[in-house]
C-alpha cells in the first residue's frame, strides 16, 4: 500500500485524484479525531484518538513522498510515545477524569475565541499567500530515494544539531530517571560512631553485639549456645534456624560477678530474648526494638 | 551745590587706617577664640584695642587738618575683593571729614563705654572673675560692633558698606541677646534682627538697582555719574536707601525694634542703641547726599519720615516708667531729628551730623547714668520704684542732670546748638514743608522737655519710694554710687554733653565736613524768621518742664502704674499700637499664608505623590490578581498574544 | 488538490491542540494536545519540503520528532512525580506560584 501511495504522488509535486481522494477521507478523519480528543472526557480515549489523527498523518507523511517520516510516526510516535502515555496514565489512574466544572471564569468561551480567531487567521494567511502555488516536487532532491537523501543531509549539512539531538536525548533519559525515580524517606544512615552512642544511650535493646556462638561454649558447633561470663547460657547466640542441643547449666558464680552483665538487662531480657527467639531476623546488627 | 572734591591717594597715617577696624577685629577674633584663659585680661584687651582705635583716629584727624580742605579727601585700596567679570569691589577705604568724625565718635564713645563695662559687666561678688566668661564674651562681641561700624563708615564702596552694616546687624543681635536664660532678650534680638533685615533688603536692592545701572559700587564713581540717571530710578534709590536706613536706625515704619533692644546691658544700649548703630541711617543718607540732592521727593519723603518719627518717639516717651526704654524713645525722636534734618538736603546734612555728634554725647551720657541708676537699684527699671536718688548718686545725679539739659536744649549746651539749628532750618523751608517741619520739631522740643523733666523728677527727686519696696529678689534696695570705672566715663560724656556744642559749632564743624557734604546752605526766606526760632523753642520747651513739674513733681508718685487712664496715654503706652499694626498687617497674613503654603504643601504637593505612589500601590495590588498561578491562564494569554502578533504580520504584509 | 489543503488541515490540527490545551486539566491530556500541535507543525513541514523539492524540511520534520520524543519522556517525569506528592494530576492544582 505504501508503495501505492508513493506511487500515486511521486510523479510530480501537484497532488493527484488518488491522493485528493485519501485526503478528502482521511483529512476530515483526523481533524474530528483531533477534536474527539479534546472533547473525551475519558483520558484513555483521548490518547486513542490521538493515534488515529496520528495515523491519518502518518498515511500523509506517506502521500507526501516522506516514507521515512511516516514510519517514523508510525512506529515511534504512535508505537512508542503513545504507549508510553497510555502507560503514565495506567500508572496515574485512567479514572482521574476532569471534572466538568471549570474552575477559571471564561476560560472555556475565552479559548474557543482566541482559537477560532487563531484558526481564522492561519487559513486565511496560508490561504491569500499559498494558495494553488505550484508544487516542486520531490523527484529531484530525493532521486537517490528518500532515506538516502534524508541521511545525507542529516550527515552533512545537519551534523551538528544531529549530535545535539543526542546529547539532548541522553539528558532527558537521565532527568527522567532523576525525576521518576522514587527514593525512599530520606534516612540518614547510622555511622558507626553514631551507633555506638546511640547503643550506649540506651536505644537499642542490648549494649553489646550479640554474642558469637561457640564463645566459652562446652563445644565449638554453631549449634552449641555460647556461655556468659557468669555461667548462664546465651540463648541469642544460636540462630533460630539452628535447632540448638541442650547445653548444661553451670552452677551460679557468686553473686559479685553479675557486676560484669548489665544491671538494667533484667527487665527487657526477657522480651528481648522473646523477640530474638520468635523473630525472624538474626543478625548482629539487628536493630529492631 | 559743590562739586565733588578730588580723590587723592591717602598718605601718611592715613594709609594705614585699615588698622582702625584690624585692631578690633583682631582682639575678637583673639577674646572669642581664646577661651576662659582670657577670662581675667579679655576686658582690658577689649578696652586697650578701641583705645588704640581712637589714637590712630585721632593722629589721622590732625594729619588731616593739615591739609587743605580740597585736599582732605583720600582713599586707600587695600587689594582688589571681589572681581567677577564686569563687578569689581575694591577693598578700599574712604577717609574724608565725613567718615573721620565718625570714626572719632565711634572709638571716642566707644572708649569710654568699654571702659564703664568693666566695671558694669565685673562678675557679681563672690564669683571667682576667671570663671566667668560673659564679660569676656560681652567685650569680644563690643569689639566686633566697633570693627563693624568702621568698616561701615570707612568703606569706599557700597559692598564694604553693606559688609559693616550686617556686622553690627550681627553684632546687635549678639548683643541685645546678650543676657541668653532671658527668654525676653532672646525675642528682643530676633526681633530687631528681623526688622532690621526688612531694612537690609532695601539697601541690597538700592545696590544692586545701582550696579545693574551704572556698574559700578565706589562711591567716587556712582556720585560722579548719578546724574546720568532718570528721575525715576533716581527716586527708587533713595527711597530704597531710605528704608535701609530706616530699618538701622529705628525710624517709621520700622522703629519697633529699637525700644525692646532695651533687653540688652545697658552699655551696649549707650554704646550701639544710642550713639553709633542707629545713626548708620543718617550716615547713608549723609553719605549719598549727591544722589539725594538730585532728587527733592526722595528729600521730602525723608523729612516726613523724620517728623513721623520723631513725634512718634516723644509721644510714647511721654507714657513709659521704663527708664531705659523712655531713653529709647528719646533716641528715636532725636534719630527723627536728624533723619528730618539729612531730609532737608543741603540746608540740613551739616546739622544732621553735629546733631548726631551731640546726641552721641549726652545719650551715651544718659544711658550710661541710667544704668548706674540701674546698677544701684538691683538692675531695676521701673521709675516708679525710684525716687530721690539725687542725694544717695551725686555724681551720677550731676551728670545724668548735664545730659537731661543738654537734651532738652538748655542754653548754650550741646542739644541747644545742635537741635537748635536743626529747627531754625526746618523753618528755613518753604510753604507747607517750613511749617510741618519747623512745627512738628518745635512741638517735639516741648514733649522732649516734658519726657526727660518726668524721668528726672521720678528717679532723682521726691519721696524715696524705693525704702518701702523690696526689689524682685526679695532684697531692700541699697542705692549707692557706682565705682570709678563707671562714674569716670560719665564725667567725660557729661562734659561732652556740656561743650561740644558750643566747640564743635566754634571750630566750624560745617567748614569741616563741606567736603564731604558740601557747603551748608543757609536758607533765607523760611516761613520764620531766624531770630525767632530759638525764642519759641525755649519757650515750648519751658512749657515741657513747667508741665511736667506741675503734673508729676507736685504730687507723690503712685508706685503702682494708674488705671485706667485716658485713652492718649494708652495709646502711648501700647508704642502708639506699631507693636499692634505690624502683628496684624505683618505677622498674622504671614502666619495664614504660612499655614496656607503648609496645608497646600500637605494636600496639594504631597497629595499629588502620595496619590501617585497609592494609585500605582493600588493598580498593582488589583494587576497583582492577574497571576494566578494557573498554568492555563497564562497558556491563555500566550494564546492572545499569538493571535495579535499573527494578525499584526498578516495586517503588515497584506494590507 | 493543491498541496495547500495540507497547509489548512496543520492549521486546523494546531488550533484544536491550542484550544485542548487551554481547556483540559489532566496534565497528561494536556500533554497529548501538545503532541498534537507539534504533529500539525511536522505536517506542514513535510507539506513545505514537498513544495520546495527540498528534503530540508523533512530533516526538520525530523528534528522536531527527536525533540518530541525527549521533551515527552521528561513531562511524563515531571507529571509522574507531580502525582506522587500531590496525588493529582490536574494542572490547576499546581497554582502556588501566585500572588
Amino acid at each position: 500500500m505504501t508503495a501505492l501511495l508513493a506511487q500515486a504522488a511521486s510523479t510530480a509535486g501537484d497532488a493527484g485524484v488518488g491522493e485528493a481522494v485519501v485526503f478528502w477521507i482521511l483529512g476530515p478523519v483526523a481533524l474530528a479525531a483531533a477534536i474527539a480528543m479534546v472533547l473525551a472526557r475519558n483520558a484513555v480515549h483521548s490518547a486513542l484518538f490521538l493515534v488515529l489523527t496520528m495515523l491519518s498523518l502518518a498515511v500523509f507523511y506517506l502521500m507526501q513522498q516522506a516514507p521515512f517520516l511516516g514510519f517514523v510516526q508510525i512506529i515511534v510516535y504512535t508505537g512508542a510515545v503513545m504507549m508510553l502515555f497510555l502507560f503514565v496514565l495506567m500508572l496515574v489512574g485512567r479514572d482521574s477524569s476532569d471534572s466538568v466544572v471549570e474552575v477559571l471564569r471564561g476560560q472555556r468561551v475565552a479559548a474557543v475565541l482566541l482559537g477560532l480567531a487563531f484558526a481564522l487567521l492561519l487559513v486565511a494567511g496560508v490561504g491569500r499567500a499559498a494558495f494553488a502555488i505550484p508544487s516542486a516536487g520531490l523527484g529531484v532532491a530525493a532521486s537517490n530515494g528518500n532515506l538516502p537523501g534524508i541521511g545525507r543531509l542529516v550527515f552533512t549539512d545537519y551534523l551538528l544539531p544531529f549530535e545535539l539531538t543526542s546529547a539532548l536525548l541522553i539528558t532527558a533519559a537521565l532527568g527522567a530517571i532523576v525525576l521518576a525515580f522514587a527514593q525512599k524517606k530520606p534516612k540518614a544512615k547510622l555511622g558507626q560512631r553514631a551507633t555506638v552512642i546511640a547503643r550506649l544511650r540506651g536505644e537499642h535493646a542490648r549494649v553489646s553485639p550479640l554474642p558469637g556462638p561457640g564463645v566459652y561454649a562446652t563445644a565449638n558447633s554453631v549449634a552449641v549456645p555460647a556461655l556468659l561470663p557468669d555461667g548462664s547460657i546465651a540463648r541469642e547466640s544460636l540462630s533460630e534456624i539452628i535447632e540448638g542441643h541442650e547445653v548444661d547449666e553451670h552452677p551460679r558464680p557468686p553473686a559479685d560477678a553479675h557486676a560484669l552483665t548489665d544491671g538494667r538487662r533484667a527487665e527487657p531480657e526477657s522480651a528481648g530474648t522473646e523477640a530474638r527467639t520468635t523473630g525472624a531476623a538474626t543478625g548482629g546488627e539487628e536493630e529492631r526494638a | 551745590m559743590t562739586a565733588p572734591p578730588e580723590v587723592l591717594p591717602a598718605g601718611g597715617a592715613a594709609s594705614a587706617a585699615w588698622l582702625l577696624f584690624a585692631i578690633p577685629a583682631l582682639s575678637a577674633v583673639v577674646l572669642f577664640l581664646a577661651g576662659k584663659r582670657a577670662n581675667a585680661w579679655g576686658h582690658w584687651l577689649g578696652v586697650g584695642s578701641v583705645l588704640a582705635s581712637f589714637a590712630l583716629g585721632v593722629v589721622i584727624f590732625v594729619q588731616t587738618l593739615g591739609v587743605a580742605p580740597e585736599q582732605r579727601t583720600t582713599e586707600v585700596s587695600l587689594y582688589s575683593w571681589i572681581a567677577s567679570g564686569t563687578l569689581d569691589v575694591d577693598f578700599g577705604l574712604r577717609i574724608d571729614p565725613l567718615s573721620l568724625t565718625f570714626v572719632l565718635l565711634i572709638t571716642g564713645v566707644g572708649s569710654l563705654i568699654h571702659i564703664y563695662s568693666v566695671g558694669y559687666m565685673a562678675p557679681h561678688e563672690g564669683a571667682e572673675p576667671s570663671s566667668d566668661s560673659s564679660r569676656r564674651r560681652f567685650f569680644a562681641q563690643l569689639n566686633l560692633f566697633v570693627a563693624a561700624m568702621l568698616v561701615l563708615v570707612l568703606g569706599n564702596n557700597f559692598v564694604l558698606l553693606y559688609l559693616g552694616w550686617e556686622g553690627v546687624g550681627l553684632a546687635s543681635y549678639l548683643l541685645i541677646g546678650f543676657y541668653q536664660d532671658r527668654p525676653s532678650a532672646a525675642t528682643a534680638a530676633k526681633k530687631a534682627f528681623l526688622m532690621n533685615r526688612v531694612g537690609d533688603v532695601g539697601l541690597a536692592l538700592a545696590i544692586f538697582l545701582l550696579w545693574l545701572e551704572l556698574g559700578t559700587l565706589q562711591y567716587t564713581e556712582v556720585f560722579a555719574r548719578i546724574g546720568e540717571l532718570g528721575g525715576g530710578t533716581i527716586l527708587a534709590i533713595t527711597l530704597l536707601l531710605l528704608l535701609g536706613a530706616c530699618g538701622k536706625s529705628g525710624q517709621f515704619p520700622l522703629q519697633a525694634w529699637l525700644p525692646d533692644a532695651m533687653e540688652g546691658p545697658t552699655p551696649v544700649s549707650a554704646l550701639i542703641h544710642a550713639a553709633t548703630m542707629v545713626t548708620a541711617g543718617v550716615y547713608l543718607i549723609a553719605r549719598t547726599n549727591p544722589i539725594y540732592d538730585l532728587s527733592a521727593t526722595g528729600r521730602v519723603v525723608v523729612a516726613l519720615i523724620g517728623v513721623v518719627t520723631l513725634l512718634i518717639g516723644a509721644i510714647i516717651g511721654c507714657a513709659y516708667d521704663d527708664i531705659k526704654k523712655v531713653l529709647a524713645y528719646s533716641t528715636v525722636s532725636q534719630i527723627g531729628y536728624m533723619i528730618l534734618a539729612v531730609g532737608l538736603g543741603p540746608a540740613g546734612y551739616a546739622l544732621g551730623i553735629f546733631h548726631l555728634l551731640t546726641h552721641g554725647f549726652f545719650k551715651a551720657g544718659l544711658f550710661l547714668g541710667a544704668g548706674s541708676v540701674m546698677h544701684a537699684m538691683n538692675d531695676d527699671v521701673n521709675m516708679r520704684h525710684f525716687g530721690g536718688l539725687g542725694r544717695r548718686m551725686p555724681i551720677t545725679f550731676v551728670t545724668f542732670g548735664l545730659g537731661y539739659l543738654a537734651l532738652i536744649g538748655f542754653p548754650f549746651l550741646s542739644g541747644y546748638f545742635s537741635k537748635d539749628a536743626i529747627i531754625e532750618a526746618a523753618f528755613g523751608q518753604e510753604g507747607w514743608q517750613g511749617w510741618v517741619y519747623g512745627g512738628a520739631a518745635t512741638l517735639a522740643a516741648g514733649l522732649t522737655a516734658f519726657y526727660m523733666t518726668r524721668l528726672m523728677i521720678m528717679t532723682f527727686f521726691g519721696e524715696e519710694r524705693w525704702q518701702k519696696l523690696t526689689a524682685p529678689n526679695g532684697e531692700h534696695y541699697h542705692p549707692h554710687e557706682s565705682p570709678p570705672v563707671m562714674t569716670g566715663p560719665m564725667i567725660l560724656l557729661a562734659i561732652g554733653s556740656v561743650f561740644a556744642g558750643f566747640v564743635l559749632s566754634a571750630v566750624g564743624l560745617n567748614q569741616w565736613l563741606a567736603p564731604s557734604l558740601g557747603e551748608l546752605e543757609e536758607s533765607t526766606h523760611g516761613v520764620l524768621p531766624h531770630a525767632l526760632v530759638p525764642w519759641l523753642v525755649l519757650a515750648f520747651s519751658a512749657l515741657g518742664v513747667l508741665v511736667a513739674y506741675l503734673v508729676v513733681g507736685r504730687r507723690p508718685t503712685p508706685v503702682e502704674r494708674p488705671e485706667p487712664v485716658s485713652l492718649p496715654v494708652r495709646a502711648a503706652r501700647r508704642d502708639l499700637y506699631a507693636n499692634a499694626v505690624n502683628e496684624s498687617v505683618i505677622e498674622r497674613p504671614g502666619i495664614w499664608l504660612t499655614r496656607a503654603l503648609v496645608f497646600l504643601d500637605n494636600r496639594g504637593v504631597d497629595g499629588l505623590v502620595n496619590g501617585l505612589a497609592a494609585g500605582l500601590g493600588g493598580g498593582s495590588a488589583r494587576l497583582r490578581r492577574l497571576q494566578t498561578g494557573f498554568v492555563r491562564s497564562y497558556a491563555l494569554s500566550m494564546l492572545g498574544g499569538s493571535v495579535f502578533v499573527v494578525a499584526a504580520l498578516l495586517a503588515v504584509r497584506f494590507a | 488538490m493543491s498541496p495547500t489543503n495540507y497547509l489548512l488541515l496543520s492549521g486546523l490540527l494546531f488550533t484544536v491542540g491550542a484550544i485542548g490545551v487551554l481547556v483540559r486539566r489532566n496534565a497528561i491530556v494536556v500533554f497529548m494536545c501538545i503532541e498534537l500541535m507539534l504533529n500539525a507543525v511536522n505536517l506542514s513541514l513535510v507539506t513545505f519540503a514537498r513544495i520546495n523539492g527540498q528534503l530540508d524540511g523533512q530533516v526538520m520534520a525530523f528534528f522536531v520528532m527527536v525533540v518530541a520524543a525527549a521533551e515527552v519522556v521528561v513531562g511524563l517525569a515531571i507529571i509522574m512525580s507531580i502525582f506522587r506528592t500531590r496525588r493529582s494530576s490536574s494542572v490547576d492544582d499546581a497554582n502556588l506560584l501566585k500572588y
